[in-house]
């Protein structure tokens, strides 16, 4: 068993792709659910329409700008679809409604109705050239040591890691302005606001959105990275990949969510490569086969977030203090 | 406030009775849940400049009429006007801003942020809280004179000093006396307490009451729920008292102790104990 080759691979995961998505999907959960205290379960739904709208435009004949356009615009219709009945009501319901808008949203991109649209099951493939072709690194591979990626990779987590960083910093500039003061006060006590003449639902809905058109990025940036959509990635454990970790990162912190999935996913593919060295080595015995350990992986991230919410339930960058406040 | 308004010797002291200048006037205002009417009030004026108690049993429908009256709640029936504007329909947030602010019975600080940022995110007219205005807007300016402003207030408060601490690390009566300062920085001219004294130690009792005697010297109208007749007596300048929904009495609170309406509701049929 190749501990260093392990690391390695893990550390990859954490600078990759797939890292920055996640933190990418976690910012936009983080603003709705860590700053304003929605209770959003349906998160996946803005990747998927943002995901969908890129693909379908460019199958279409359409550019992959309009693409993006598409994407974003459909989540901000998406929000106000879902915000407008169920923000006056209390935030559980906002939770039930919003995943099962997502699962329906699935199920109907997935189904033969949608069929010429979609490609259902199918999904839509190599629709992402032209953003490959802008690829401003010549061939080859980039990077340091063992953390080396192709050309290509390497301009995905350019433009990925970039998406990540702007999104922070509006982020950074709408909690640490007015308008985020008046989001973390409908956090902490909705009617409190409500009684200072704040307009809640307003509030909400403009936050409702503005963390759907960066999931809706998160979504993008999957589809274009596999040159592939298909609706069974977008399932709700998405969505609670997605929670752990802003929770792991510190829920209403800066910087939790990138910070989280850069751990999560560290700690994801080191568990995986670990558990398959260990099942070559024979170090289960009979009782577990390269079957189990997919799910195995999934039972340990669960014990491990337990763990968290047990030991440290603030996350990495969230204040004690707060949440011993919160608690009481 | 010149004195003259706060007397209301001239006034009848009987149920629905009118005032010279009343602030707020309700009329026919109903509110029932299931069978049960909470609340059930033919006329009501509240008086400009005052300070006027409201009184009654538990389940009276007080704090329910000041739900209704600040737009947490809709009625059934009925109208109210704020300085002769119609409230029927108008949210919470929209009546707040039209000058009527409420507290809570249950104290609703803003725990995991400062006591200066809770003071801050009442404060009126800042174009930094729109979405464009926070990332495109100059709202810093605005932002220092908001400071200056909350700090004043938490300097009369007796709380400039704590303003850097999260408001959930306060004790319950140092939160009535954010939240009352709190509303102070929305700019009202009728202030609702919601029992601002429950739950409160004596000695910062004295300090509430001061403050909300206070907020009359200062021109402001004040309606207050509160359970001790004591209190009442001491800072009243009108009772109104409540029983099953209805107005059953209003007059100076020292009439309105010894109305025999109010002591039976108090007391109930057979004056026995109470546990007040």
């Amino acid at each position: 068993m190749d501990l260093g080759k392990m690391l390695i691979d893990a550390g990859r995961a954490a600078l990759g792709v797939p890292a920055a998505t996640y933190a990418l999907s976690a910012i936009g959960l983080n603003l709705q659910f860590g700053y304003t205290g929605l209770l959003n379960f349906g998160h996946v739904a803005s990747m998927l329409v943002g995901a969908y709208g890129v693909a379908i435009t460019v199958d279409l004949g359409g550019s992959l700008w309009l693409g993006v356009l598409v994407g974003i615009l459909l989540s901000l219709v998406l929000a106000l679809l879902l915000g407008v009945p169920t923000l006056r009501l209390r935030a559980d319901y906002l939770a039930i409604v919003t995943i099962a808008a997502a699962e329906i949203l699935r199920l109907l991109v997935r189904s033969s109705w949608a069929n010429p649209l979609t490609k259902s099951v199918f999904g839509i493939q190599n629709f992402a050239d032209s953003f490959y072709d802008l690829n401003p690194y010549p061939d080859g591979a980039f990077g340091i040591g063992s953390f080396r990626f192709t050309d290509d990779r390497f301009w995905v987590m350019t433009v990925a890691w970039g998406l990540v960083l702007l999104s922070t910093f509006l982020v950074w500039r709408l909690t640490t302005s007015p308008w985020g003061r008046v989001i973390k006060a409908i956090r902490e006590d909705e009617d409190a606001a409500r009684s200072l003449g704040k307009n809640v639902f307003g509030y909400k809905l403009q936050s409702l959105m503005v963390g759907g058109a960066i999931g809706a990025l998160a979504g993008m940036v999957l589809a274009i990275d596999q040159q592939n959509v298909t609706p069974d990635t977008y399932q709700p454990l998405l969505t609670f990949y997605a929670f752990t970790i802003v929770i792991l990162g510190g829920a209403g912190t800066l910087w939790g969510p990138i910070i989280g999935s850069v751990i999560f996913w560290f700690l994801f593919e080191f568990m995986n490569a670990f558990m398959t060295g260990a099942l070559d080595q024979g170090w289960f015995g009979s009782v577990l086969n390269s079957a189990d350990i997919g799910p195995i992986r999934f039972a340990l991230l669960g014990a491990g977030l337990m763990a968290l919410m047990i030991f440290r339930p603030q996350g990495i960058f969230g204040s004690r203090e707060e949440m011993i406040i919160d608690a009481g | 406030m010149p004195a003259e308004s706060r007397d209301l010797s001239a006034v009848a002291a009987e149920p629905g009775s009118p005032k010279p200048d009343p602030i707020l006037v309700v009329d026919g205002l109903q509110r029932s849940f299931g069978g049960l009417k909470a609340v059930d009030v033919d006329h009501l004026e509240i008086q400009r400049g005052t300070i006027t108690s409201m009184i009654g049993p538990n389940g009276a429908g007080k704090t329910t009429l000041f739900n209704l009256l600040t737009g947490f709640d809709r009625p059934q029936e009925g109208h109210w006007h704020l300085n002769g504007g119609a409230l029927v329909g108008i949210p919470a947030f929209r009546v707040a801003r039209k000058g009527m602010v409420r507290t809570f019975q249950l104290t609703k600080s803003l725990a995991r942020l400062t006591v200066l940022e809770n003071m801050l995110v009442a404060a009126r007219d800042q174009v930094g809280e729109s979405f464009w205005g926070s990332l495109f807007g100059r709202w810093k300016e605005i932002e220092e004179r908001n400071r200056e402003r909350a700090m004043d207030t938490l300097e009369r408060f007796g709380m400039a000093h704590m303003a850097g601490e999260y408001a959930g690390s306060l004790s319950g009566g140092q939160r009535k006396l954010l939240e009352m300062a709190r509303a102070l920085l929305v700019e009202p001219e009728l202030v609702m307490l919601d029992e601002p004294t429950a739950g409160v130690n004596p000695a910062l009792t004295q300090s509430l009451l001061g403050h909300i005697q206070g907020l009359r010297d200062d021109g402001l109208s004040v309606v207050f729920i509160e359970h001790d007749m004591d209190v009442v007596q001491e800072i009243s300048d009108w009772v109104v008292c409540l029983a099953e929904g209805r107005v059953i009495a209003e007059g100076p609170p020292g009439a309105v102790a010894r109305n025999p309406k109010v002591i039976d509701a108090y007391l109930g049929g057979h004056h026995g104990e109470i546990d007040e």
